[in-house]
């Protein structure tokens, strides 16, 4: 098969493999920090314990996250050292700060885990508050160097040299704010939702104690009123993002959108399989307008169509459909979260229908979906280009051979751990029920 | 001293770090391993408070590494990425299975020892392989220019340098972690483990050092190029092999406990042995970061960037030493953690 692309495959599962454990670090430290704070207001021991259950869970997707990402970052130089060839001339900044950012999470993680007898309220609070700024940080900054690859900024090429370099014009390139506030958002998404499906599920058991459901009740609530706020704030943000697509990258959008004529009144086409043959999406609905008016901010805004460029520079045409995942999803998870936050202030009193927890056990892995979808949105939305513009995938891939054998070795690692993962959080959270905490509380 | 100078000499201090902290971290893991069902089965407990909260933070520096060598010589890693992808991925491989099952074991009583043993064995080869790859640095391994770039495996396995390094590896990392865990066992005040990590030091010292100086000698003849270097600067190898034998010397010190010994003087002098010897050897290695076909120069970055770079190791640093001077009170100096029961 071809090098490059399996080079693009292994990369590509690797970085599916990593994301899963690195959006929950970030998303459920946030929810850790939430919970200790909450705790801290309310003198409510449920919120303790619910901290630190949800720091064991936190505890092992980390014992995978850096591993992972460890292979992630050594990979880069593996099979694209012509892409870091670049990135360490251009955009090396982000990456070298993230090594602080890894720094203070692995440092206050261990501190707030195994120090945690021997720390006060408040240094507790601040060494999960660090935890979470680091995680975050690292988000933010990788976020940036993918943020350059499509508005790639601070340098020229000079008869194939590298010149004028300008590190911060590359760190600040037009696309980094929408998307980095994208991905951080769309990261505390997923870790709320992720922490209120297992909360609804543990709802609908029959043999569950009145204290138990009153904790995972509080766990529930929390988890919504977060996952709620950010995918609020997540689908107003993809919106800014996707303009940003307008401007910066019109041919990913338009593959994003299957749109192939460029028009005025461009039409929002909602699923279906963009046809190149006929110039349309078949199979779709279609909004009139609608696209010109999300991209413009008017309905007589142009939106430029796949066939203003050469069909060697478009994209793959599935994405429209991963794209169509993405905000689908986006979509859903807004409306549900919030219908059930109605619910359940507006009747205080009575427990959740079983329907609506039922529905809400699917929005974490709905969630997850959503990242992996939007993630191999952007990154196959930029081909044939790694750095869009100046760099083709061709020409970033390494010559050395041998990835047919390395995918099937990182594969079945990646399935292992998977596997493993599930089985040893199941294990732990199966000896150590949350009831023989709770009736540990109450003494 | 030039920009491509200061730059390999920053990138020098962290595999410096990382040699030292990586081999102590999975030393310790094969330790800890190796004493779970033994009598005494403090030494796997001991070992084990040390690697809980240390081996995270560990495994940034490699991180640190691979970044810094990125950014200050973009050149060197994406040559040295497509050269070195099997032997890398292969580190990658046994590193994830490593970091996952320790903590797997950590959560999961029932299998916790199958975990263990499976975590401390990988570990083991990691340094084994990370230090197999210098060789190659020096040249004589690799074809270069044809329409792909590869190593020469048949000669490389044939070669007995390969196999004196791997022994090098191997036995740096359990003599450094077994000093290092006698000055922690001491600390601990548990004279009992002491004892066991000083027998297992006062073995392996003797036996690091042969294969320091075997590979040394294998190599010698694949590098031609490095001996005149190498002999210009024979008084850090001297010094070294000094402040070896002080440090291996200083635990048969008298001391104020029941039995003998300075495990901190121990540990600090082999620290600067290796320090000594890896810059002896890094400096004999200049210009090139792969003989013959790269030198610092061609590989190094911009020079704006490198400014910046340097810029941001300097603030980071000063963020990050207060964050490191606590965890070391933490876990490094509080009794209450040192002695905890369990
Ligand atoms: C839970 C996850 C999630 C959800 C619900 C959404 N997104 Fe998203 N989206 C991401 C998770 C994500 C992401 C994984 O974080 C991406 C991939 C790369 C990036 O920058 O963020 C992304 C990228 C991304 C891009 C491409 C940016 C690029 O290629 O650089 C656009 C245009 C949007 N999103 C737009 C939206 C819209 C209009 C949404 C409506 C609700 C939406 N996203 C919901
Ligand atoms: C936007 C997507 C990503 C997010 C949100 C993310 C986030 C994270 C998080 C939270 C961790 C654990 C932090 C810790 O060590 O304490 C992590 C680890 C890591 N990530 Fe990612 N990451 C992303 C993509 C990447 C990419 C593309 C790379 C490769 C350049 C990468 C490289 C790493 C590395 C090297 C580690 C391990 C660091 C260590 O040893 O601690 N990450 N990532
Ligand atoms: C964390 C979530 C991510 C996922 C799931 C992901 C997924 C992918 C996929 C599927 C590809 C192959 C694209 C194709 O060939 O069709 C790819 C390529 C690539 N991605 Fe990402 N990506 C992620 C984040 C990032 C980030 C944060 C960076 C930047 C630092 C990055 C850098 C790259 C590079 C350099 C390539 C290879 C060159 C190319 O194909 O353009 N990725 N990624």
């Amino acid at each position: 098969m071809d090098e490059v692309l399996l080079a693009r495959m292994l990369f590509g599962s690797s970085m599916a493999f990593h994301i899963i454990f690195a959006t929950l670090g970030v998303g459920i430290t946030l929810m850790i920090l939430v919970a200790e704070i909450v705790r801290a207001i309310k003198k409510d021991d449920h919120y303790g314990v619910m901290a630190k259950r949800w720091t064991k869970g936190f505890a092992v997707l980390l014992g995978v996250a850096i591993p992972s990402g460890t292979i992630v970052g050594v990979m880069l130089s593996l099979l694209w050292p012509g892409y870091m060839a670049i990135v360490g001339r251009v955009i090396a900044l982000p990456f070298q700060v993230e090594i602080f950012a890894f720094f203070l999470e692995a440092v206050f993680m261990s501190i707030y885990v195994y120090a945690a007898d021997r720390l006060s309220n408040t240094m507790r609070i601040i060494s999960v508050a660090l935890v979470a700024l680091g995680a975050t940080a690292s988000a933010v900054l990788i976020t940036d160097a993918h943020a350059w690859m499509n508005t790639p900024r601070g340098f020229d090429i000079i008869n194939g040299e590298i010149t004028n370099v300008d590190p911060w014009a590359a760190v600040f390139n037009p696309s980094v704010y929408v998307t980095v506030l994208h991905v951080v958002s769309s990261a505390y998404m997923a870790g709320a939702f992720v922490l209120a499906s297992i909360a609804a599920f543990k709802l609908l058991k029959k043999d569950i104690t009145p204290d138990e459901r009153s904790y995972h009740r509080k766990g529930l609530t929390i988890a919504l009123i977060i996952g709620a706020v950010m995918s609020l704030y997540t689908a107003l943000n993809g919106h800014d993002t996707a303009k940003m697509l307008y401007e910066h990258l019109p041919v990913k959008l338009a593959a994003a959108e299957g749109l192939f004529e460029t028009q005025d009144n461009a039409p929002l086409a909602i699923f279906g399989i963009p046809d190149p043959e006929r110039g349309e999406v078949v199979g779709g609905l279609e909004i009139p307008g609608m696209l010109s008016w999300l991209a413009s901010g008017s309905t007589d805004g142009v939106v430029q169509g796949l066939y203003d460029f050469p069909e060697e520079y478009w994209p793959p045409l599935f994405v429209h459909t991963l794209f169509n995942i993405m905000v689908g999803i986006g979509s859903l998870l807004l409306g549900l979260s919030f219908a059930a936050l109605f619910w359940r202030f507006v009747f205080p009193r009575k427990p959740l229908p079983k329907w609506l927890l039922v529905i809400l056990v699917t929005t974490g892995p709905l969630a997850m979906l959503g990242i992996e979808t939007g993630w191999i949105f952007s990154c196959t939305g930029r081909q044939p280009w790694t750095i869009y513009g100046v760099q083709l995938t061709s020409e970033a891939a390494t010559n050395s051979g041998n990835l047919g054998f390395l995918f099937a070795l990182f594969v079945t690692l990646y399935v292992t751990l998977l596997v493993l993962t599930g089985l040893v959080l199941k294990f732990y959270f199966g000896r150590n029920p949350v009831r023989t905490e709770l009736e540990k509380l109450q003494g | 001293m030039t920009e491509p100078y200061i730059a390999i000499t920053i990138i020098w201090a962290f595999l410096f770090v990382y040699a030292i902290a990586g081999s102590i971290d999975f030393g310790a893991g094969f330790w800890a391993m190796y004493y779970t069902r033994k009598e005494n089965t403090e030494a796997s407990v001991i070992a084990n408070r040390y690697l809980s909260p240390s081996w995270e933070v560990t495994n940034v520096f490699l991180v640190l590494l691979v970044v810094a060598l990125v950014g200050f010589f973009p050149g060197a890693a994406s040559y040295l990425g497509t050269l070195m992808i099997l032997p890398f991925s292969f580190v990658l491989i046994l590193l994830t299975i490593r970091g996952t099952f320790m903590v797997y074991a950590y959560s999961s009583k029932k299998y916790s020892r199958m975990l263990t043993i499976i975590s401390g064995t990988t570990g083991l080869f990691i340094p084994a392989l990370l230090v197999a790859t210098l060789p190659i640095a020096i040249g004589g391994f690799v074809s270069i220019g044809g329409d792909r770039d590869y190593l020469l495996f048949n000669e490389i396995f044939t070669s007995p340098t390969l196999y004196t390094h791997i022994g090098f590896g191997l036995s740096t990392e359990l003599f450094l972690a077994a000093l290092l865990l006698s000055d922690y066992s001491r600390e601990a005040q548990n004279e009992e483990t002491y004892l066991v990590y000083r027998r297992n030091a006062l073995l392996m010292g003797p036996i690091t050092l042969l294969f320091a100086v075997a590979a040394t000698f294998t190599l010698l003849p694949e590098a031609g190029w490095m001996v005149e270097n190498m002999m210009n600067v024979w008084y850090l190898f001297a010094l070294s092999l000094v402040a070896f034998i002080i440090g291996y010397g200083a635990l048969f010190l008298p001391s104020r406990k029941e039995n003998p010994g300075r495990p901190r003087l121990a540990v600090i002098f082999i620290v600067i042995q290796f320090g000594l010897a890896s810059f002896g050897y890094g400096f004999s290695h200049m210009p090139y970061i792969l003989y013959p076909d790269l030198t610092i120069q061609d590989a190094f970055t911009d020079p704006a960037m490198f400014r910046w770079l340097l810029v941001g190791y300097g603030v980071g640093l000063a963020i990050l030493v207060p964050a490191f001077v606590v965890f070391w009170r933490l876990f490094m100096k509080d009794k209450r953690y040192l002695q905890a029961e369990k």
